[in-house]
């Protein structure tokens, strides 16, 4: 494999090395890898998205600079995109020339793609008066990220997006309708299939995006996708209840004690229309959070045990 | 042939002869709306102890025309305000939708979530936060200034809500911009019919905190079908919705109903009565 250092080809983003690779996108991939882990997770009846963000100082207040952001809240049509950031000391610089442009965190480009999609939803509102679907929303917002790939003037985002939504699986009204339409309802619906439900896409800094079960990005999330494996997400899949419960848990999970000792949880969810968020994307009501935080540091402190009894045992053994 | 690029896509002159270019250019002012097209009639709203209660007809009238039957004129914001409506429809659903996108700039807007925080306030009387009063001072600001651009949103608009004290709120704007509050509202036909009714139970703000819910929901009842009877824009299937601090019911779709036409025949004057 060759190595990208001092070979000129990850000088700009319009240039291949000559084994095909553009090395400022994967520069920017090394950056999400660093920040604090993020998950999502589509469950039966809904989404959750939840972040480990790491406390930078004991200057900032608690509960505030949120990490996951709504971008439409209409009846169901809520798409949340959750945005990692780089701790502020990347392991390797961005951009080699100067290493005056060192960023301080990706924060920035995660405010930035979120203003994007609040803009995108808006402008597919104006244009069809029904709120983008979730797909809709990844797929233009995947082909924004591309879009900085190509060129010379810019850099990739430094971010890996996770987007989170529920289109509505009910007839909708258009935006502004004032009568009750036509009583067999609009056209062109296949009466056997479903439409709508809970969706959850991951956007990378190249602009590739998939559709998952369960996703995982940041520092921990090889622990985290372990652990999402785990979970009944492709079959029966799991309540949103419980997927707020193992979120919080996968959270503490992938969580490196050693490195960062203090972290904030964050999480939010969507359910569909008769479920407790009516749709909308909401924060997790404080309580149940609190009650998943606790419960998963019961989990950390069970599994611990239960490591420790092993040891005893072994050493009884010998 | 005329090849030339602005004959392109034109009836060819030597057959259909020149095209009349007055067509094209109106000379003359730039005109707005003149007057409402498609129109619903009365909005009426009266406050009780613990919110509002407030009705329109599901009807759009075209001139003298009964056009559109089910046309829902009260509009709900955010789970905590309705909107009511007289007027122009198209502006309505212009008002409605960017009533909507107002909605989602307030969802934009994350409150942080201290560990400390232990009061559990209403969503209306969260500072900041869009309630009823402050989207009716909106409201009111953009139709004086639609006003002021010679280019007014036909309605009158009744606001009903909770306020900043978390205490029943009850406002009306109109098309030039003139607003005013009082414990009972009533827009178009509904200000000479439903209001003194309505404030027989409701004339001050002290009556008004009297009344309960069900009270009021009676008084609306009965103005909707006084309205009826007597006003020939108006249709007998309605929308009525109940504001206060656990938020919207919104019916549409409602019946009048126990109508008594008896005073009908005491009507003189009207059709082919002679006498």
């Amino acid at each position: 494999m060759q190595t990208s250092i001092g070979t000129g080809y990850d000088l700009s983003n319009s240039i291949f090395s000559p084994d095909g690779r553009n090395f400022q996108v994967e520069y920017a991939v090394k950056a999400v890898e660093n920040g604090g882990t993020s998950i999502g997770i589509r469950c039966k009846d809904g989404v959750v998205l939840a972040v480990e963000k790491i406390v930078t100082s004991k200057l900032l207040k608690p509960g505030a600079n949120k990490r996951i952001a709504t971008v439409d809240r209409h009846l169901g049509v809520v798409c949340s995109s959750l945005f990692r950031f780089l701790s502020l000391r990347p392991s390797r610089p961005l951009t080699r020339p100067s290493p005056s442009q060192v960023y301080s965190g990706m924060l920035p480009d995660g405010r930035h793609f979120v203003d994007r999609a609040r803009d995108e939803a808006r402008s597919w509102r104006d244009n069809f008066k029904t709120p983008i679907t979730t797909s809709d929303l990844a797929s233009r917002m995947g082909n924004y990220l591309q879009a900085h790939t190509l060129y010379q003037s810019v850099r990739p985002f430094g971010i890996t997006a996770i987007v989170g939504g529920f289109d509505a699986q009910e007839e909708l009204p258009v935006d502004g309708q004032v009568g009750s339409g036509p009583s067999c309802g609009a056209g062109g619906k296949n009466p056997d299939k479903k439409y709508g439900g809970p969706f959850l896409y991951m956007i990378e800094p190249s602009g590739l995006y998939w559709g998952y079960y369960g996703a995982a990005t940041g520092k921990g999330r090889q622990a985290a996708k372990a652990e999402l494996e785990k979970l009944d997400l492709t079959g029966e899949g799991i309540t949103l209840e419980e997927a707020v419960k193992e979120a919080a848990r996968i959270i503490y999970v992938a969580h490196d004690d050693s490195k960062d000792k203090e972290f904030e949880l964050e999480m939010s969810w969507i359910s569909g229309r008769d479920g407790p968020t009516k749709g909308l994307h909401q924060e997790v009501p404080k309580a149940l959070r609190e009650e998943a935080e606790r419960l998963a540091k019961k989990s950390l402190d069970d599994s611990d045990d239960e490591e420790e009894e092993k040891k005893e045992e072994d050493k009884m053994e010998e | 042939m005329d090849h030339r690029p602005q004959a392109w896509g034109r009836p060819r002159d030597d057959v259909y002869g020149a095209y009349d270019a007055s067509y094209l250019n109106n000379s003359g002012p730039r005109t707005v709306t003149q007057s409402p097209v498609v129109t619903g009639t009365s909005v009426i709203a009266i406050k009780y102890k613990d919110g509002v209660v407030m009705a329109a007809d599901n009807l759009a009238s075209y001139g003298s025309l009964a056009r559109f039957t089910d046309v829902k004129r009260l509009r709900t914001f955010l789970d905590t305000t309705v909107i009511g409506f007289g007027g122009d429809v198209s502006d309505m659903q212009f008002l409605d939708r960017h009533l909507k996108e107002l909605a989602t700039d307030e969802s934009y807007e994350v409150e942080p979530t201290l560990d400390d925080e232990d009061d559990e306030e209403s969503s209306s009387s969260k500072p900041g936060h869009l309630n009823a009063a402050n989207l009716f001072k909106y409201l009111q600001k953009l139709m004086y200034q639609r006003r002021n651009s010679f280019d007014p949103l036909w309605n009158q608009i009744l606001v009903a809500g909770l306020d900043s004290e978390s205490k029943p709120f009850l406002a009306s704007v109109d098309l030039r911009g003139t607003s005013f509050t009082s414990p009972s509202l009533a827009t178009g036909f509904g200000a000479a019919l439903a209001q003194p009714i309505m404030r027989k139970y409701a004339g001050t703000e002290e009556d008004a905190a009297k009344l309960t819910r069900e009270q009021a929901v009676e008084v609306v009842k009965e103005c909707m079908k006084v309205l009826f009877y007597r006003d020939a824009r108006s249709l007998d299937r309605y929308s009525i919705a109940v504001v206060n601090k656990d938020g919207i019911e919104l019916e549409e779709d409602q019946q009048l109903e126990k109508q008594s036409w008896a005073f009908a025949e005491r009507i003189k004057g009207y059709g082919t009565q002679t006498v």
